[in-house]
């Protein structure tokens, strides 16, 4: 059912994402691009100590990427940079792999029924993309593409 | 069943021609199959995979070698789709047609091979705002590597090319003008007969790309003088990988080799080698052998049926299916030319075509999401990408309301 996909919390996160905005005292950003259906997706991030002080994201696209990256900005605060990079890899474990459900997701468990959509896996992990770039590249401003 | 659903059921068996057509007797999750992304790729009728299966079963060799019995028997069924084509577009000569992988081959060999020879710092190329990114592409490059420069043909609000615009950019440097004949992302059919005449009265030469005509539309190249026409064989119900350049026969002559291999040559020594005439001069290497065979079965199939008689019904269909859509509130179409084929592209409302894509494909019914390589043509009316319903002769107006319904609950999931 595609109800299984469009989960309660993914629509309303779709259509209000939270932490949608600039953030003019961000150290890191990226920009992420889906050149097959077209989303685009800006990045923003206040790193100190190596900790995630705020995170945030401006952008157009599907309810799956919009959604994902409204969830992300959420489970993100607070975490190290090593910690964030953890979670982009079971999340991803989630989507692409039948591996059981790990409680340590969090909300981020509602995308469990994109497993299912092969051909979504790019929308819901275009934000964590994005957010690898920003926190690892050596570059000021990466773009990157799920290409 | 509405009156004109009815009218066009009594002009066109469709219900017999999908009998021809096994792929659209499944269910997809649950549902029947309902095709609607023709434009992609059309659905094959047995007949092509009969000729495809016996080719290999039967008469499977190298072509133009052997003195063998299957050697011949699979060189004669493949040159016959050579003169098939010939009918098919009314060329002058089967020496004009080359066997390609399709349309995208056909626009690179032109701008490869022609383009390279013909083409100076400060010529220009003329192309249209509603291409297909492989009528765009190899023109970028070939201004690239020459120091040419592209210019674009402007379009209206409708999405048709503006003709007075495109007077404008033909001048002297002019070498090219390269345009759809039918618009993948649209369905606009553009004049081409005007606007390659316009061309040659400046001067220039004139590419048509018929990706999206040559299923549609009764093309004839000596009608339109146009000098090149490249379509894909997969668009006609043919399989993929062979599609048909055609060019007139003092420009191929002209031109030198597109590549360089075994089929295309006449004599080969290490100081010189001299190549094979028209059309095996662009032929270098084994083809697509089984493919050329089956393009020929497919040709065979859409002119048992008419291209007139394809046309018309295709036409019902896109005036039923405009209708049905546009009932549907929050919905707008993208590409409303007057003169149009059965391609229905739109956006709905704060739903993104990804996520209609996915709820649709979850009711059976496929249809294409997404920029449809036509980047240009999102970013001019201003959108990321469009869902596009794209119709066949074989699909119905059952069909049209399918996706319409669908269209219903892709509305109540995202309400």
């Amino acid at each position: 059912m595609v109800d299984d996909l469009y989960q309660e919390t993914i629509l309303d996160h779709s259509k209000r994402p939270r932490n949608c905005h600039t953030m003019d005292d961000a150290n890191r950003q990226a920009e992420g691009y889906n050149p097959l259906c077209g989303d685009k997706l800006k990045l923003f991030l206040r790193v100190e100590n190596d900790i995630v002080q705020d995170v945030s994201f401006v952008g157009s696209g599907c309810a799956i990427s919009t959604a994902s990256a409204s969830l992300m900005t959420e489970s993100l605060r607070g975490k190290t940079r090593a910690e964030a990079l953890a979670l982009l890899d079971k999340f991803h474990d989630l989507l692409t792999t039948d591996s059981p459900v790990t409680k340590d997701l969090g909300k981020l468990v509602v995308f469990c029924g994109v497993r299912e959509y092969p051909a979504r896996v790019k929308c819901a992990t275009l934000a964590w993309h994005t957010l690898k770039s920003a926190l690892t590249a050596d570059v000021p401003d990466p773009v990157v593409t799920t290409e | 069943m509405s009156t004109l659903s009815s009218e066009i059921t009594a002009g066109f068996d469709v219900e017999r021609v999908r009998e021809d057509f096994p792929v659209l007797k499944q269910t997809v999750h649950g549902k029947p199959l309902v095709y609607l992304d023709s434009a992609a790729t059309a659905q094959k009728p047995s007949c092509v995979v009969d000729a495809i299966r016996h080719f290999h079963e039967v008469d499977c060799a190298n072509i133009h070698r052997g003195v063998h019995e299957l050697s011949q028997r699979s060189t004669a069924a493949y040159e016959e789709t050579r003169i098939k084509v010939k009918k098919f577009l009314n060329a002058r000569s089967t020496q004009e047609l080359i066997f390609v992988r399709g349309t995208t081959e056909g626009v690179n060999l032109v701008s490869s091979s022609w383009g390279r020879h013909n083409v100076k710092a400060g010529d220009e190329i003329v192309i249209s705002a509603m291409e297909h990114h492989s009528n765009i592409v190899p023109w970028q490059m070939l201004c690239e590597e020459t120091g040419a420069v592209l210019r674009v043909i402007p379009m209206n609000d409708r999405g048709e090319l503006i003709l007075e615009e495109y007077e404008k950019l033909l001048g002297p440097r002019t070498r090219m003008v390269a345009v759809a004949h039918v618009s993948n992302a649209l369905g606009t059919i553009n004049p081409v007969g005007q606007i390659i005449e316009m061309a040659h009265n400046a001067g220039a030469l004139a590419l048509i790309d018929g990706a999206q005509s040559a299923p549609h539309i009764h093309v004839d190249v000596q009608a339109l003088d146009c000098d090149f026409y490249a379509f894909s064989g997969h668009k006609v119900c043919g399989p993929t990988g062979i599609g048909i350049l055609f060019g007139k026969t003092e420009l191929l002559n002209a031109m030198p080799p597109y590549q360089g291999g075994g089929d295309m040559i006449r004599t080969v020594t290490f100081a010189k080698t001299t190549y094979a005439d028209l059309p095996y001069k662009f032929e270098a290497g084994t083809p697509n052998i089984a493919g050329g065979i089956g393009l020929g079965a497919a040709l065979d199939y859409m002119t048992a049926i008419g291209l007139d008689k394809i046309a018309a019904y295709e036409h019902e269909l896109l005036v039923y299916g405009t209708e049905k859509l546009l009932q549907i509130p929050g919905l707008r179409l993208i590409g409303t030319a007057r003169e149009k084929a059965a391609v229905l592209s739109f956006v709905m409302e704060g739903i993104h075509p990804h996520d209609i894509g996915t709820v649709l494909d979850r009711e059976g019914i496929a249809v294409r999401t997404g920029h449809h390589c036509a980047q240009p043509v999102m970013d001019w009316f201003n959108v990321p990408a469009t869902t596009r319903a794209s119709l066949a002769f074989y699909n119905t107006v059952g069909e049209i309301d399918a996706l319409a319904d669908g269209l219903r609950i892709v509305k109540e999931v995202f309400s």
